[in-house]
């Protein structure tokens, strides 16, 4: 077999017991690899039912099908495990060395099940496992622990995946850090690690990589790296995804204030613009990526002097307009604090965003808040509470539950704030300004997403009225939910979607070319409304219900206060319709589930059927 | 013929890597930067830089093997390595202070970069996507460095 290995390490840290199991050419064909693979071995390794933050949940890494090689982009992992944020599916992406060091390290994926004793961190040198102490470690930021495993272990090329002390204290939106500063942010990852005493993942591969036909992949890689330096990706190199700020605020689609807002009046302040003006330090890329998108910022002057950071819209959005706030170098050490803490900037700003509110309509006083002024554009309040949030101290405990459990313990009304899907809190798009968004928010397999859900796609093509769900959003969206899907399990960064002219044919002859398994651009299609479906499955075996495909109250009640589209809401109806429109197009019933029909024609009957604790048809389905 | 090699601009290197892969593709056949003639240092978040051969005037490389298995290739300026006499000791590896020279597992003999003799360009240089690394000499860099240095004494 060419590219994949073959197998995957299980990984037991209550037992220490190390075991590699098979895996066939069929499973790594059907599901890729990335979030497809991780989503297939949850549903196979986690047990029915198991509570998120229980040793048997287990934590999931899979490699990037097409990683390893010079093809763009594809230095990727992905991490999928049950979320503590939102009880169903959790899995994010991250990039770079430490990916590429997982998919030489030999295995196509890493399970790792149980709970270590005490603080431990894995050092997996090529195929051998060191459970290694951790306790010196334990409450250090992420970039302090990767320095101090590569200087433990005496290499600099080991390369580190790891909590911080967010993820040690189970906030539940935690993710793991790798490479400094990328991370597997969203669905709470991070916490998963952190309640099993797991640190870090120390990896050292130094094995080849061998593809097919190499010649044929190197000509094929070189045609998509020079077609990356063009306009496909323009956006992402020049002023990064920033450039977001001023082109969203002027579609109304800038969530701003807690989503009070859809649109923020010093959006200037800002701007991919001025931060590039301003701020601009240098650009980077991850591994064998040649777009670049990563811009590192530096506090020129004032209280943050010389914090340098790097920012991307979401984390831009979240801890600025979404919290008011328009302080650039505020900013930036926000992001900082974070990153130290190791947890989730979109979910920060959302659940920050929340408690402002709460309090600015006195629901939480400055008692609750240990004398914090908590209120709309006050950024170092936001750095206060993110330390509470990191720490669990004060305020923080509960904010470090998410918007859901949050707004469900404090109550009194709050609940019609708290912005999230399924728990999941919003990325910043506002939904009322985009309608398709606002179906894939409420019907989203991970909680409310843009990424796995790109809706905005079908909102600025220009050819619907994006303020106006309707009859066709539904199979739109599952078309791009499946392209999502195909790209985050090959895995191909979202960011040169645009660099190819047909993607599926293109794609799926560069896949038989790279893996020596012949892949047409159907089977490929058909790879990623496979994958959306194991996750379903995933998620109905875990609770979902018909109802939790929704959105949160204020959509439908306040709408948009000024510019275009100004007075519009999402519609009850119009959702309806949509989600309706959504299950039909995805073959399902009309209560969301999967069909006898769609599991045979996905073949997951085969795998679903046969995979322990499930007995399809009685179990899950109410077929 | 003036002496050449790859040398890497820091201000437009984005720590891709992709030189080391599609080296060792070239070279070897395989993805494995382990196995690449040019290698990415990662200082920092901000800073990279690629490093292959330089060809130095005095080469400690040659002066340190034991079984005379490297020698330098006047006409072409190019470290040859006599994969017979080469027995995979690592002294050369050692004696380089720029970690330009790398072992060979599978053939038990050190590797180098030869500027792709035989192509036009190196294929590195030929696909970094910022054309953070090019072919150079001593002599093209100093009279760069003379005019940006004359150019910032008359600029005000």
């Amino acid at each position: 077999m060419h590219l994949y290995h073959g197998r995957i390490l299980i990984i037991d840290l209550t037992t220490r017991e190390v075991r590699v199991e098979e895996l066939s050419p069929s499973v790594l064909k059907g599901y890729l690899g990335g979030v497809g693979l991780a989503a297939r071995l949850l549903y196979q390794y986690a047990p029915a039912g198991v509570d998120p933050f229980s040793p048997a949940n287990p934590l999931v890494f899979a490699s990037s099908g097409l990683g390893g090689t010079t093809i763009p982009t594809a230095n990727k992992h992905a991490v999928a495990t049950k979320s503590p944020l939102t009880g169903l599916i959790g899995d994010s992406l991250s990039s770079s060395y430490w990916s590429l060091s997982l998919k030489r390290t030999g295995f196509d994926a890493l399970v790792i099940t149980g709970a270590a004793a005490s603080p431990t961190y894995l050092f997996i040198d090529n195929d051998i496992v060191h459970f290694k102490k951790a306790d010196h470690l334990w409450g250090k930021g992420s970039l302090e622990t990767e320095g101090n495993i590569k200087r433990e272990i005496g290499d600099s090329r080991v390369m580190v995946a790891s909590i911080g002390p967010g993820g040690e204290n189970l906030v539940r939106y935690a993710c793991i850090t790798n490479d400094i500063n990328r991370q597997a942010g969203r669905t709470g990852t991070g916490a998963v690690m952190g309640s099993k005493k797991l640190k870090a993942i120390a990896l050292r591969s130094t094995r080849p990589i061998r593809v097919y036909n190499l010649d044929e992949v190197q000509r094929l890689s070189f045609a998509l790296i020079e077609k990356t330096q063009g306009g496909g990706t323009k956006k992402y190199r020049e002023l990064g995804t920033p450039g977001n700020v001023l082109m969203l605020n002027s579609l109304s689609a800038l969530p701003t204030r807690n989503f009070q807002q859809s649109s923020f009046e010093k959006a200037e302040n800002v701007s991919g613009e001025v931060l590039a003006e301003r701020y601009l330090t240098k650009v980077m890329a991850c591994a064998a990526c040649s777009v670049a998108c990563g811009h590192i910022y530096t506090v020129p002057d004032g209280a943050y002097s010389g914090v340098q950071w790097e920012l991307d819209y979401e984390t831009l959005f979240a801890l600025g307009p979404l919290c008011g706030v328009d302080n650039v170098a505020g900013i930036i050490k926000a992001a900082e604090l974070c990153d130290y803490y190791g947890i989730d900037t979109i979910s920060t700003g959302g659940c920050v965003a929340w408690a402002m509110e709460c309090f600015e309509k006195g629901l939480l006083s400055g008692e609750d808040t240990e004398g914090i002024e908590l209120t709309f554009g006050n950024y170092e309040a936001l750095l206060q509470v993110i330390e509470k949030i990191g720490t669990r101290s004060g305020i923080g405990g509960l904010l470090a539950e998410g918007v859901k459990l949050a707004s469900s313990k404090l109550g009194n009304g709050s609940e019609k704030w708290a912005m999230h899907a399924k728990g999941l809190e919003f990325p910043g798009y506002d939904p009322r300004a985009m309608k398709t968004l606002a179906l894939g928010f409420a019907v989203g397999l991970r909680g409310a997403c843009h990424n796995r859900a790109p809706g905005y796609e079908t909102d600025m093509s220009g050819q619907v009225d994006r303020f106006r769900g309707e009859a066709g959003r539904g199979a739109k969206l599952k078309e791009q939910e499946d392209f999502a899907a195909v790209l985050d399990s090959l895995i191909i960064c979202k960011f040169i979607r645009k660099c190819f002219d047909d993607f599926y044919t293109e794609v799926a002859y560069l896949y038989s070319q790279a893996t020596g398994l012949e892949m047409s651009p159907a089977e490929l299609k058909t790879a990623g409304e496979r994958i959306n479906n194991v996750k379903k499955a995933f998620n109905a075996r875990e609770g979902w219900k018909y109802g939790d495909d929704w959105l949160p109250p204020r959509l439908f009640t306040d709408p948009i206060t000024e510019g275009e589209g100004k007075g519009t809401v999402v519609t009850e109806e119009e959702l309806k319709l949509m989600i309706d429109d959504y299950y039909q197009a995805r073959g399902w019933t009309g209560k969301g589930l999967i069909t006898a029909d769609k599991l045979h024609a996905l073949e997951l009957n085969d795998s679903i059927a046969s995979l322990e604790g499930l007995r399809y048809g009685k179990k899950v389905y109410n077929l | 013929m003036e002496r050449k090699y790859i040398t890497c601009d820091t201000e437009l290197c984005t720590g891709c890597g992709l030189c080391e892969m599609v080296c060792s593709a070239e070279k070897e056949g395989v993805f494995c930067p382990e196995l690449a003639r040019i290698h990415l240092v990662h200082l920092d978040e901000t800073i990279a830089m690629s490093i292959a051969c330089r060809f130095c005037e005095d080469t400690p490389c040659i002066s340190a093997c034991p079984r005379e298995a490297l020698s330098m290739d006047e006409a072409n300026n190019v470290i040859r390595v006599d994969k017979m006499r080469c027995i995979g000791c690592g002294w050369c590896i050692e004696a380089c202070d720029f970690g330009a020279i790398v072992l060979n597992r599978s053939t038990k003999s050190v590797i180098l970069c030869d500027l792709c003799e035989g192509r036009s360009q190196p294929k590195c240089v030929e696909v970094c996507p910022k054309k953070a690394l090019k072919v150079s000499t001593f002599e093209i860099e100093a009279q760069v460095a003379r005019e940006k240095a004359a150019r910032a004494l008359t600029s005000s």
